[in-house]
């Protein structure tokens, strides 16, 4: 035992004190935050001010266009040649001219003229109104209320309510995209973790380290050392990316979402609200929040997680997963010369990691399908799937089935992967293959 | 004196190829042992099972007189013939972690490493990574780790090879001080002339047989083959007529009127009888015996080795 801690001692200060280790620790969360803070950034319109001078040649949107906070429009009869030549200097951003024939439609029936472009958002946020105005304006020419047009419209959601073994009934948080996230992740660290103890059992072997370790320690120790000194390593990595991550969300966050969260519960109280009152309630008085429908949505999900839940998961199924995988990264590392000769070991024992993550995207279309089932089961797939499918509640006797093989199979791999690598370790110069591998099994 | 180590017996088989036929020695403590034999003979085979890293198929090894098992690391010291060191990790840090796992303390370990750190005036490397040291420098610090835990075995496998000759001096005269201080050390090679130099007793290994093992003098005696070097000035015909069927001449020439002759003398003469006789025909300049060098009989015998088998195999054919 001893023995098997300085291992894991050497093999965790070796990585811990390798700069590109620390690098990517701190790296990866900055990465991952800072490209979603980009995302959302980049979806949220960009709110420049806007001074439009507006020439309406058709004179029907007069009142009834308007601008907001970043953009004021004021009407003009000028010319347009005038008007195009003119309005940097009258300290208009640029001109907006509508053809008389716009109701007639056809390409060049409205022309921006501008020296600095004003963007996409700008463009939309115009186009829009136009288009809405015209329509109201063609429904008013045949005698049709677009009152009643918009009263018709009517925007459904299904809600999933999932009954249970005793009947009862539980609202779905459905939210197949996150659990597919926790599989993506599984898989990830898996392999990640999996190239680590591969990589640091081939560096031992092609340093020629290797024979003047076991003539101290046995093969199969030196190997579990490795081993778990990764997978230390990995939660300590693991916590410390989840730590920054953590506090950088938080503050971005409160950055972005505040707004949100807070009207989520004036929407909630509301909707509590025409629980109770029913029609009685005064729809006016009530805030609106129709374009806010989605995000709400997608933090009502959020807080529907169980978050213990996945987390307790997923360190079993990583501790289960990443033994399973590592000491069959273990056995190859060992049995090649060079990084050049791995690649046909390494492409057999990626596949089924492979087919976990393409079963994991199935899992968000179709989460109760035979294939996630199974592939939630067998051990070769079943940390990345069950991850992926851990949100849409799964039945505690499947979540003890398929952890109760995973954990049986990777004591067999272990098993199966310390013989090969008792051998493997001190075979030089050997091309090596399968059929040889196996040869290795029956040494004694 | 007792022997440190029993090898009973011992049979490996790899697959498809025997590598340990039935091989018995016995290692006797405080002498240093040569384990000779050709590329692929099965030396590197035995070391690994003597070191635990492989078990053999077949018999058993005695380690004073008890069974090999694990307890016993601690008491062996191995230098591999493919040797290495963790490329990025410092030297003191290495030597400590190795020591550390042979079973020394951390304090143990410290002090003794700073005994030959100050030994082989190499104070000033502690700090630098293995990458950083040339090759010469990497082989002091490998030969530290096999010693540093002061073992009672001490198995080296081809010491020589790789070193420089200065190096090689070097663990010639540490060898002969450990033995001094009670070690025994068994090692492989294929250089004849530090057999000669340093070994009491050899085995040599072909094709996974034990053809041959005994102390060195021994060994050289039996493969004495009454053959002599003389020189001397005088009448090359008298001389050959007072040898009449006392020998034969294997090789003559001469130079500046000196004739140096080899010549094989019958089993019943001696060469001091052999000299009363040719002395008063001749002015005698040298008189030397020619004894084989470990090397002849290395090649000898491995040759005949692989003649017999080479007739078997004509034979199955």
């Amino acid at each position: 035992m001893r023995k098997i801690r300085l291992i894991i001692g050497r093999e965790i200060k070796s990585k811990l004190t390798n700069k590109t280790f620390i690098i990517m620790t701190i790296l990866a969360p900055l990465l991952i935050t800072g490209f979603l803070a980009f995302m959302i950034k980049m979806t949220q319109s960009e709110k420049t001010e806007q001074n439009v001078l507006v020439i309406d040649d058709s004179k029907l949107f007069g009142d009834k266009l308007v601008g907001n906070d970043y953009i004021s429009l004021s009407f003009s009869n000028d010319n347009l040649e005038k008007a195009v030549s003119e309005f940097s200097g009258k300290g208009f951003s640029c001109v907006l001219w509508i053809s008389p024939t716009i109701i007639e439609g056809g390409a060049g029936a409205t022309k921006l003229f501008y020296k600095k472009s004003p963007g996409f958002a700008f463009q939309t946020y115009i186009k829009d109104q136009m288009e809405r105005i015209v329509y109201e304006n063609k429904l008013k020419a045949n005698n049709i209320d677009p009152t009643i047009i918009s009263n018709s419209k009517q925007s459904i959601k299904i809600i999933l309510e999932k009954v249970n073994d005793k009947g009862n009934t539980e609202e779905q948080a459905s939210f197949g995209l996150f659990g597919f996230l926790t599989g993506a992740l599984m898989f990830m660290f898996i392999l990640m973790y999996g190239m680590m103890v591969f990589r640091s059992v081939m560096e031992e072997k092609t340093n020629r380290i290797v024979e003047v370790i076991v003539s101290s320690v046995k093969p199969f120790e030196l190997m579990l050392g490795k081993i778990i000194g990764v997978a230390i390593l990995g939660i300590i990595q693991f916590i410390i990316m989840g730590i920054i991550t953590f506090a950088l969300t938080t503050v971005l966050s409160t950055i972005f979402l505040k707004d949100v969260s807070s009207q989520l519960k004036i929407f909630e109280s509301q909707q509590e609200l025409v629980k109770k009152g029913g029609t009685n309630v005064n729809f006016s008085q009530l805030e609106k929040f129709d374009d806010k429908l989605e995000v709400f949505d997608l933090l009502k999900k959020i807080q529907k997680i169980n978050f213990m839940e996945v987390f307790i998961c997923f360190v079993l199924y990583f501790i289960g997963g990443y033994l399973f995988y590592s000491s069959i990264m273990a056995a190859i590392g060992s049995a090649v010369d060079s990084e050049a000769d791995s690649q046909q070991f390494i492409t057999p024992v990626m596949i089924p990691l492979m087919v976990g993550y393409f079963i994991a995207t199935k899992t968000i279309m179709d989460p109760d399908s035979s294939t996630v089932f199974w592939g939630s089961i067998i051990p070769f797939t079943s940390p990345i799937v069950m991850m992926s499918r851990i949100t849409n509640g799964v039945p505690l006797w499947e979540l003890v089935l398929s952890l109760s093989i995973l954990f049986v199979s990777f004591v067999f791999t272990t098993w199966l992967a310390g013989k090969i690598y008792r051998t493997g370790i001190l075979m030089y110069g050997k091309k090596t293959s399968w059929r040889e591998i196996g040869k290795w099994l029956f040494y004694k | 004196m007792a022997d440190i180590l029993q090898i009973k017996n011992v049979s490996k088989k790899y697959s498809n190829h025997v590598a340990l036929n039935d091989i018995s020695i016995n290692v006797a403590e405080k002498s240093i042992f040569g384990l000779l034999g050709p590329n692929g003979a099965g030396k590197t085979s035995l070391i690994r099972i003597i070191n635990q890293i492989t078990g053999p198929d077949k018999g058993e090894i005695l380690f004073k007189g008890e069974k090999l098992n694990p307890k016993h690391v601690e008491r062996i010291g191995y230098l591999p013939e493919e040797r290495g060191l963790y490329k990025k990790m410092s030297v003191g840090d290495q030597v400590l972690y190795l020591a550390q796992l042979k079973g020394l303390s951390k304090t143990d370990a410290k002090k003794r490493l700073s005994f030959w750190f100050e030994k082989f005036e190499m104070q000033s490397w502690w700090k630098k990574k293995i990458e950083e040291l040339s090759k010469g420098m990497q082989q002091k610090v490998q030969f530290i780790v096999t010693v540093i835990h002061e073992p009672e075995l001490l198995i080296l496998d081809e010491p020589f090879s790789g070193f420089d000759p200065i190096n090689a001096q070097l663990i010639k005269n540490e060898i002969l001080e450990l033995r001094k201080n009670g070690a025994t050390v068994i090692f492989s090679t294929h250089n004849m002339g530090s057999v000669e130099e340093l070994c009491d007793n050899i085995c040599l290994i072909n094709k996974a047989e034990k053809i041959l093992d005994g102390s060195v003098k021994d060994i050289r005696k039996t493969f004495r083959t009454n053959t002599y070097k003389i020189s001397f000035k005088g009448n090359l015909l008298g001389f050959t007529n007072a040898l009449w069927t006392a020998g034969e001449i294997v090789e003559k020439h001469t130079e500046d009127e000196i004739h140096t002759v080899t010549l094989k003398l019958a089993n019943t003469i001696t060469g001091s009888q052999f000299l009363q006789a040719v002395l008063p025909t001749i002015e005698i300049h040298s008189f030397n015996e020619l004894i084989p060098s470990m090397n002849d009989i290395f090649i000898m015998k491995v040759n005949q080795g692989n003649e017999v088998v080479g007739t078997k195999s004509n034979y199955t054919e």
